[in-house]
């Protein structure tokens, strides 16, 4: 069993667990994931890790409620456990020293983006980060970004902070602009990834993004986690996830994403009826 | 003597039409009388050869014998001196190649129905829930690490925990049981006996880590930090695909997906367990083996109206059980022999839809002993489906190779020990299973664990390596 020993709202549902995870946290890396299960009847969920704590043994996630169990795991409180975490799974972001790096974070990629924006800046990388939103009320974690960032720019789709546009206006305006772009990590929703490929492909500047497709064991024994890179089919959960985001098929990646959608949909119903009817 | 009869007295089993709208299992197994029965026909043979055909050479005339007295308890005491686990092996033996085959019956009728009484006597204990504990050795103050909690792990761990050592088990998934638990489906091997093997060795001291994946939570070096050994049973996870254009669609499934989502996670009681499943109406399994009997037969409980089985030879070639193919041809399971798919075709959205293939002919015998299949040009054909399990077979998972460094694998990835005392080529490290053998059998993986055991108590007492 795992306690969730602080639960925060970042923003509308959108959530940060910190959990009882000792032996996760002391091993977890920038960019690795854990896998979790609420409780027996429960589904594998894969969620990346937002910071691990290694003296206090305390594995830091945050996630949107958006299907059945997310919705469910929202529910949860301080004392709380579940009954399955398991991890550091997945291979580790490439921290070296690049030079200049812009790190990018959309909606709930943002806390993803966060310790490897850190990791960088202390592997002596200047780190300029653009982060973005639907809306104001949905920008979360700007002051963690701001403290591990040479610069910070933010975007929100509506305009209702700061500045109007996409993650993409800004990152096109820093390549107009002549910044020297070394490497470029993005993590966020799969059209805002491949948006910034399409962006950064004419230039030839290095993009890493973490892909997020649907994953089982997340341990290599099942292949629904299957991607193209290059032409290759990769097992997202032990060859990833992170991938050259310029040999991503990301098409596919949309299409898989779907299988369940109906699924998806039938047990969130049904959640949702069950909540309504017990208050 | 009393003649034998000439056939082995059937065991009683669900009709195919009520089975295939549920998960139970399909044997009920014999009751008493009848046990006796098949056990009367038993010749006690003073140099019995079924005894040589079985790989963990369990006393079957033995046994056998007694249930012909009525002694049950007798008989399960002889069976469990050998082998700790009857109950699943009587249901997913392979006996037709092992002990079934050398019995001296076959020269005249039909052999001793050696597993369906094994298994009689393990459920016969199970019921008269009396399981006598086994006496342990006095605590040796030696600590080892299991990894795997397959057939291959549980009988390692349950022997050195006899022997008075510490054993932790490490399982990656969050049930223990490996193949058994997320593979093998419940209508032939129902997860309450596996569970309740497991228990036993909880009950006998083993402490059991669910979610810990080794390599990754912590690694084999880190392991032998706090253990005096490591057994390595991780089995053989990883599973091929063809590389077929189009094979990535959705709806195309390894069999090891299908099987999880269906046993493990019970994707089969959705929506009151949270892991969906395509309930596809045109199922295609690819492959010959008890992997793909199980999903083409999973394919059907879970409401297909056409479930193929598409497999390149012929089916005296299939290596699947004798009787899960009569049962999967019973329950109206299609066979589409000498036939090789070579592409897949979708719809707009990523579905597979069709599936295209070539008729095969046989040739000359391969490696394997099996005559080799050559495709006949121009034969291409199309198969409608809109899910696709492809059962082709599974290798060994390159986790724990990849994060131990000086641990020797072969060209498979299968990790190299040595057969006859399971050592590896790193000191402290003992290995059995499909993880060395590659995808092979319950009894096989459960042998190699029993061997490794010796060994590594012998190792355990001397330090020599
Ligand atoms: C669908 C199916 C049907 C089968 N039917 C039959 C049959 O009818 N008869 C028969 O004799 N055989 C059958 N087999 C084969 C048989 O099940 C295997 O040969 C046997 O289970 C191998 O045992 P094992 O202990 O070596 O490995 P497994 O049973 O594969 O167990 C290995 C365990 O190790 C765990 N593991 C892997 N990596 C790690 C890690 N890094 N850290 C921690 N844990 C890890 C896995 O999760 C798994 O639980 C079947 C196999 C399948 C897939
Ligand atoms: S363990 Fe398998 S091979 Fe041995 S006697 Fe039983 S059924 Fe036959
Ligand atoms: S999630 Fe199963 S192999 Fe990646």
């Amino acid at each position: 069993m795992f306690k969730i020993l602080l639960k925060k709202e970042l923003a509308p549902s959108i959530k940060l667990f910190e959990f009882d995870a000792p032996l996760i946290a002391r091993k977890a890396k920038p960019g690795q994931f854990v896998v979790l299960r609420i409780n027996e009847e429960g589904e594998r969920i894969p969620l990346t890790i937002a910071d691990a704590k290694k003296d206090s043994g305390r594995l830091v996630i945050v996630f949107q409620e958006v299907g059945k169990s997310t919705k469910l795991l929202g529910t949860l409180n301080v004392g709380d456990a579940i009954i399955d975490l398991i991890g550091p799974l997945g291979k580790p972001s490439e921290i070296e020293k690049y030079g200049t790096v812009v790190c990018i974070g959309g909606g709930v990629g943002t806390p993803e983006i966060y310790p490897v924006a850190r990791a960088l800046k202390q592997a002596g990388n200047k780190v300029i980060s653009i982060i973005g939103a639907r809306s104001k009320n949905l920008l979360i974690m700007e002051p963690e970004m701001k403290s591990v960032s040479d610069e910070l720019y933010i975007t929100t789709d509506d305009g209702t902070y700061v500045k109007k546009g996409f993650v993409t206006d800004e990152l096109k305006r820093l390549i107009s602009e002549g910044v020297k772009i070394d490497c470029i990590f993005a993590v966020g929703p799969v059209i805002m990834m491949k948006a910034v490929t399409d962006v950064t492909r004419p230039y030839n500047i290095k993009t890493i993004v973490s892909l997020n497709p649907i994953m089982l064991d997340a341990t290599g024994m099942c292949g629904v986690c299957r991607v193209e890179v290059g032409g290759e089919t990769k097992f997202a959960c032990v060859d990833g996830p992170e991938f050259d985001g310029h040999k991503v098929n990301f098409d596919l990646l949309v299409k898989r994403l779907r299988t369940y959608i109906k699924d998806e949909k039938e047990s969130l119903d049904l959640f949702e009826k069950h909540s309504a009817e017990c208050g | 003597m009393p003649k034998p009869l000439p056939n082995k007295i059937p065991m009683r089993e669900q009709t195919p039409q009520e089975r295939v709208k549920n998960f139970k299992e399909v044997p009920f197994g014999y009751t008493e009388e009848e046990a006796v029965i098949e056990a009367k026909r038993c010749l006690a043979c003073k140099k019995p050869s079924c005894v040589a055909g079985c790989p963990v050479e369990i006393d079957i005339p033995g046994f056998v014998s007694r249930i012909a007295e009525k002694d049950f308890k007798g008989a399960i005491k002889v069976l469990k001196q050998k082998n700790v686990l009857p109950a699943i092996c009587g249901r997913v033996c392979p006996q037709e190649d092992q002990c079934e085959k050398v019995c001296v019956l076959c020269k005249k009728m039909e052999p001793v129905a050696i597993g369906r009484l094994e298994r009689f006597a393990a459920d016969w204990e199970a019921k008269s829930g009396i399981v006598d504990m086994p006496e342990k050795k006095p605590a040796t103050g030696k600590r080892v690490a299991v990894v795997g909690a397959g057939p291959a792990g549980l009988v390692f761990a349950g022997d050195l925990v006899q022997m008075g050592h510490e054993v932790t088990l490490f399982e990656a998934l969050h049930k223990a049981g490996g193949v058994l638990v997320y593979g093998i489906p419940e209508f032939r091997l129902p997860k309450a006996i596996v569970q309740r093997e497991v228990e036993y060795i909880e009950r006998l001291g083993v402490k059991l880590m669910t979610s810990f994946v080794v390599g990754n939570t912590q690694t084999v070096d880190e392991l032998l930090q706090e253990y005096d050994a490591v057994f390595l049973g991780t089995g053989a996870g990883l599973p091929w695909f063809m590389n077929l254009p189009g094979e990535n669609y959705s709806g195309i499934y390894s069999a090891n997906e299908y099987l999880v989502r269906s046993n493990l996670m019970k994707a089969y009681l959705f929506p009151q367990y949270d892991t969906p499943i395509v309930r596809g109406k045109r199922v295609a399994t690819i492959g010959g083996g008890n992997v793909a009997m199980d999903s083409a037969r999973t394919a059907l409980r879970l409401g297909a109206e056409k479930s193929m089985i598409i497999y390149r030879r012929s089916k005296t070639e299939m290596p699947a059980r004798i009787e899960e193919v009569h049962h999967a041809e019973e329950e109206g399971i299609q066979f589409e022999f000498l036939t090789l798919p070579v592409k897949y075709y979708g719809d707009e959205n990523g579905w597979v839809k069709e599936m295209e293939c070539l008729r095969m002919e046989l040739g000359e015998p391969d490696a394997s002993g099996r005559r080799r299949p050559i495709n006949i040009p121009g034969s291409e054909f199309r198969i409608p489906a809109d899910t696709v399990v492809v059962a082709i077979g599974q290798s060994p998972n390159p986790l724990i190779p990849q994060t131990t460094p000086d641990l020797q694998v072969g060209k498979h990835g299968n990790i190299i020990a040595d057969e006859k005392t399971g050592k590896s080529t790193k000191k402290g490290v003992f290995a059995g299973g499909d993880i060395v053998t590659g995808a092979a059998t319950v009894i096989l993986a459960m042998g190699a664990g029993r061997i490794a055991a010796k060994s590594c108590d012998e190792y355990l007492k001397t330090g020599i390596w």
